[in-house]
């Protein structure tokens, strides 16, 4: 064997190493130096939201308007991202399951919970319509699918995962009359246990019916992932209700996380200028919007998406309204002008000398309740 | 038939014009993966060596339990480094979660088994004798390890090689420790996962591409380079 040959070998190998070693160190300190000195702010959200584009939009904004925050967003499924931030991993909430959304508050872990924006559920399906849906009343589409389930003419695919979207499906399946741990045994329901686009595609291939937020269901139609058709739309027993909630940083686990910067995203999200890129956020070419704004909706009684505006807001504050009140008292926490007013809160208002005025008043007054 | 060869079309197209950000995520991918392996090289081949050349109590257990490491399910390691570094977990202070550090760190742990146990084997299958001989030459301990560990050379470069391309290819540790978060901790493997899901299946195939490539032909260079060396 030639030894010189070998030792020849080692020393390029070792100069490929220290090249990769090299190249990998430039990286890491291009990328450690690139945002400099940046607060991180981590927003545990759905995958609905996510998939449809919607947030990208939103960060690119929001930090062009703070170029000192950098925002990431963790795309789970509602449960999973409300467990996710109750670990205090997330320093806020961005989803849309009222009846989950409550828990957290009270179990004290989140605080300043803010509606804002909202659209509806849809049941999409193959457009032949084996079960013939169309047209009816959710509940009676609900009866119909399992009717014709169990003949063996119609599929119905579930998220099955905890999320927002399940959890509105359980609760039409009980409105139904129907007890979903029995459906849940028959073979025509099968659960996909992953994302809205996944869900969706596996109705396609299925060629089943599904719960779908509309949003994620135009997106992934005018992509041509899938060329089921909505059967049953927008009623009050579909709504789909988005909110933002702030980790309460007084929470054991939650010491550690990004109040401050929180609020700034919430604050930004109900400003004008959050409400207007939720109103201009199209997922069709149709330029349809995807999402209604909440504080719009409250402040011009104009819905984008069509809706008799007086009668959605009955409905939002009927569905997602907590003992009368979007956040009740007990779960506000330094959040002085957040609720002061239902028309947009001006951006400017964050942290100014002003605000820390308000804030001493408010104490005050607060203290003196007490 | 005709989405898929659009897809293609498009991966290609990609590629080529060198989007930015499928390099960007290549990039981290590759980053993480080269960072995480030569971690752990700089505690599993001190542990293969000692395994190979020493004698000790427990040499075999352990042997075992290193081989039997190897195969462990991504999400399960994944689960546990989650709940460590998770910041109501033992090393939350660090706030290590969802950071590419946090990735480096599970991908390190994922692949030490595989070093220790690749590395331990190409130690072990140096002849017995030439110990010996270098021994009766009077070759000191640290001399003797020099000229074995000579011999095993490109066990060893396969062994990390191995290692490198199991923490590349992984998706579980990069999923629950990184997060997937756009421009910060999304890898070549989430990337795929994620568009996939989404439907930007152009992205997806380029992103395959890239992963396979560099997978196969770092494989074919060290054959090359071992196979010119003997």
């Amino acid at each position: 064997m030639n030894r010189s040959a070998i030792t020849k070998l080692q020393a390029s190998l070792l100069i490929i190493v220290i090249v990769c070693g090299i190249a990998a160190g430039v990286y890491a300190y291009y990328s450690m130096s690139a945002p400099p000195a940046r607060t991180r702010l981590i927003v545990s959200t759905t995958t609905s939201l996510y998939e449809t584009g919607f947030l990208d939009a939103l960060k690119t904004k929001f930090e062009l308007k703070y170029p000192n925050m950098n925002v990431s967003f963790i795309s789970q499924g509602t449960g999973l991202a409300i467990q996710t931030a109750m670990r205090g991993d997330a320093d806020m909430l961005l989803v849309h399951a009222p009846s989950q959304e409550l828990p957290f508050l009270k179990g004290g872990y989140g605080v300043n919970r803010k509606i804002v924006a909202y659209n509806f559920f849809v049941i999409v399906g193959p457009s032949e319509d084996p079960a013939g849906i169309k047209g009816k009343s959710p509940s009676d589409a609900f009866k119909a699918i399992r009717s014709a389930g169990l003949n063996g003419t119609a599929i119905w695919v579930s998220r099955g995962d905890n999320s927002g979207t399940y959890t509105k499906e359980v609760s039409l399946w009980r409105a139904a009359g129907l007890d979903i741990k029995q459906l849940r045994t028959e073979s025509w329901y099968l659960e996909a246990g992953s994302g809205m686009t996944a869900t969706l595609k596996l109705a396609n291939e299925k060629r089943g019916y599904t719960l779908s937020d509309s949003a994620s269901y135009i997106l992934n139609f005018n992509n041509h992932n899938i060329d089921l058709v909505e059967v049953v739309g927008a009623s009050k027993s579909m709504l789909n209700v988005y909110s933002a909630i702030a980790d309460d940083p007084r929470n054991a686990n939650m010491t550690k996380t990004n109040f401050e910067g929180s609020m700034q995203f919430i604050r930004y999200l109900v400003s004008d200028e959050g409400q207007q890129l939720f109103a201009d956020y199209a997922v069709s070419q149709d330029g349809k919007p995807a999402f209604g704004p909440y504080l719009k909706l409250l402040q011009t009684k104009n819905d984008p998406l069509g809706n008799d505006p007086t009668q959605l807001i009955q409905w939002i504050s009927d569905y997602a309204f907590f003992e009368g009140s979007e956040c009740p008292q007990q779960f506000r926490y330094q959040a002085e002008g957040l609720y002061s007013t239902q028309a947009p809160v001006p951006v400017l208002l964050v942290s100014t000398a002003a605000g820390v005025e308000q804030r001493k008043a408010i104490a005050c007054i607060q203290s003196s309740r007490a | 038939m005709h989405p898929i060869i659009e897809g293609i079309i498009q991966a290609i197209n990609l590629i080529l014009t060198g989007d930015r950000e499928v390099f960007s995520i290549a990039a981290l991918s590759l980053y993480v993966s080269v960072v995480g392996t030569l971690l752990a090289c700089t505690w599993s081949i001190p542990a293969a060596i000692a395994l190979a050349l020493r004698n000790f109590h427990g040499k075999r257990i352990l042997k075992g339990l290193f081989n039997a490491f190897i195969g462990i399910p991504t999400v399960a390691l994944g689960l546990y480094l989650y709940l460590l570094l998770s910041r109501a977990g033992p090393l939350g202070y660090f706030q290590l979660l969802y950071t590419p550090n946090a990735i480096i760190i599970g991908q390190s742990a994922l692949v030490t088994p595989i070093i220790v146990s690749f590395a331990t084997g190409a130690l072990e299958s140096v002849d017995p004798d030439l110990r010996t001989l270098a021994r009766t030459l009077g070759a000191s301990d640290r001399q003797t390890y020099n000229v074995v560990i000579k011999e095993a050379f490109w066990g060893l470069v396969l062994a990390i090689l191995a290692a490198f391309n199991r923490a590349f290819a992984e998706l579980g540790v990069a999923m629950m420790l990184g997060g997937n978060i756009r421009g910060l901790t999304r890898v070549l493997t989430t990337a795929i996962s994620l568009e996939t899901a989404r439907g930007d299946i152009a992205l997806s195939i380029a992103l395959s591409f890239i992963l396979l490539g560099m997978v196969m032909s770092l494989s074919i260079a060290i054959n090359l380079a071992r196979k010119t060396s003997q």
